[in-house]
C-alpha cells in the first residue's frame, strides 16, 4: 500500500460521502414528502441500526470481503451491551463494557 | 423544539462513545499500515466510521481502490434514504441544503427526528457538532498510541454496541411496530452477508421500512351509526 494510494482513497471516500449525503437533500429542496412517506421515515432508523449491529457483531470482520457469519468475542461483547442497555446503564458503560467483555474473554484464550 | 443547545447537550455520551470508536479507528489504521498524518486527514474530510472502517479495511487486504471506495460508497448508502427523509427540515435552496446534509451522522439523525417525520434541524447541527469533535480528537489519540492490538482490547465490540445504544433509544421512544421492523431488518440483513458485499445487507435491510407506507385499514362495511372494532 502506497501513501498515494492512501491519499487518492482519501479523496476518493470523501467525495463519495459528501455526494450520497448531499444528494437527497439537493434532490428534494424545499419540497414535501408524500404524507404516506412519514411512515417509513419513522421505521427507518429501527431497520439501519438493526441491520448495522447485526452486521457488526456477526461477520468476521478480518476477511477482506468480511462475508462468512461468525460468532466470537465481540458477539459476546454486544450480548453484554445488550444486557446494560436493558438496566438503563449509561452510554459510555455501555461501549466500554462491551469492549472490556471482548477483550477479556480474548485475553483467556478464545476467539483471538 | 429542541435547539442547537440542547443538540449540543444531547449529543455529549454519543460523542463520548464515537471517541473511543475513533480511537480504534486510528489505532487500527496505524496498525494496517497507513501513514499517521493521513488516518487523522481521513477522519477530518470522511467524518463517517463505518466507510472509513471498511475501506482502509479492503485497500490494506490488498483490495483495489475502486472496491475500497465501492464499499465506502455501500456503507454510507444508508444515508440516501436518510437525506431524502432530512431534506424538508433543512432550509435553503438545493446547494445550502445539499451542504447541510453534511451534518447527517447516525445518531444525530435518529435523535433529531420528531417522530412526525419532521427533525429538528439546530438540534441536529449541535448534535453532529461535538460527535465531530470527538471523532477527530479520538482518531488523533489513536494514531498516537503505537503498538495496540484492537482485537485484544474488544475495540471491535464498539462498534456494534454503540448503534445497538442508538437502536434501543429508537425502540423506546416510539411506536410498536419498530421492534418488529428492528427483528426483520436484523434478520434480512443477515441472510444477506453472504451474498452481498458489505454496505449491501444494510441497504437491503432498509427496505423492511417500506412496511410503514402500509394503508391504515379503511372499514367501508361499517354501517355508519356503529362503533366499529377499536383500532
Amino acid at each position: 500500500m502506497t501513501d498515494s494510494r492512501v491519499w487518492l482513497l482519501i479523496v476518493g471516500v470523501a467525495g463519495v460521502t459528501y455526494l450520497i449525503k448531499g444528494f437527497g437533500p439537493a434532490v428534494v429542496g424545499d419540497r414535501e414528502l408524500p404524507e404516506r412517506f412519514n411512515g417509513v421515515i419513522g421505521l427507518l432508523a429501527s431497520a439501519l441500526l438493526a441491520a448495522l449491529v447485526v452486521t457488526s457483531a456477526f461477520v468476521d470482520d478480518r476477511g477482506p470481503s468480511g462475508g462468512a457469519l461468525h460468532v466470537g468475542a465481540d458477539t459476546a461483547g454486544v450480548t453484554v451491551a445488550g444486557l446494560l442497555l436493558w438496566l438503563r446503564a449509561p452510554l459510555l458503560v455501555v461501549v466500554v463494557g462491551a469492549a472490556v467483555v471482548a477483550g477479556g474473554l480474548r485475553a483467556l484464550g478464545w476467539d483471538t | 423544539m429542541r435547539d442547537l443547545r440542547d443538540g449540543l447537550r444531547d449529543g455529549l455520551p454519543y460523542a463520548a462513545a464515537g471517541g473511543v470508536l475513533a480511537l480504534s479507528f486510528g489505532a487500527v489504521a496505524v496498525d494496517l499500515g497507513l501513514p499517521r498524518v493521513a488516518v487523522v486527514v481521513m477522519s477530518v474530510v470522511v467524518f463517517a466510521g463505518s466507510a472509513q472502517f471498511a475501506s482502509v479495511g479492503i485497500l490494506a487486504a490488498g483490495g483495489g481502490l475502486g472496491a475500497a471506495i465501492g464499499a465506502a460508497a455501500l456503507m454510507s448508502s444508508r444515508f440516501l434514504p436518510m437525506g431524502v427523509a432530512l431534506a424538508p427540515s433543512l432550509k435553503g435552496g438545493r446547494v445550502r441544503r445539499a451542504v447541510e446534509g453534511q451534518a447527517v451522522v447516525d445518531s444525530s439523525w435518529a435523535m433529531s427526528a420528531r417522530g412526525d417525520g419532521r427533525f429538528d434541524r439546530e438540534y441536529l447541527f449541535g448534535h453532529t457538532a461535538v460527535q465531530y469533535a470527538s471523532w477527530v480528537l479520538g482518531t488523533i489519540a489513536g494514531v498516537l498510541i503505537t503498538g495496540v492490538d484492537a482485537r485484544a482490547l474488544g475495540l471491535d465490540a464498539v462498534f456494534p454496541a454503540f448503534f445497538l445504544a442508538l437502536l434501543v433509544a429508537e425502540l423506546r421512544s416510539g411506536r410498536r411496530d419498530r421492534l418488529g421492523v428492528a427483528l426483520a431488518g436484523a434478520a434480512v440483513a443477515l441472510v444477506a452477508v453472504p451474498v452481498l458485499p458489505p454496505g449491501g445487507p444494510v441497504l437491503l435491510a432498509a427496505c423492511v421500512a417500506l412496511y410503514g407506507l402500509r394503508r391504515r385499514p379503511i372499514r367501508r362495511s361499517d354501517p355508519p351509526g356503529e362503533p366499529g372494532p377499536a383500532s
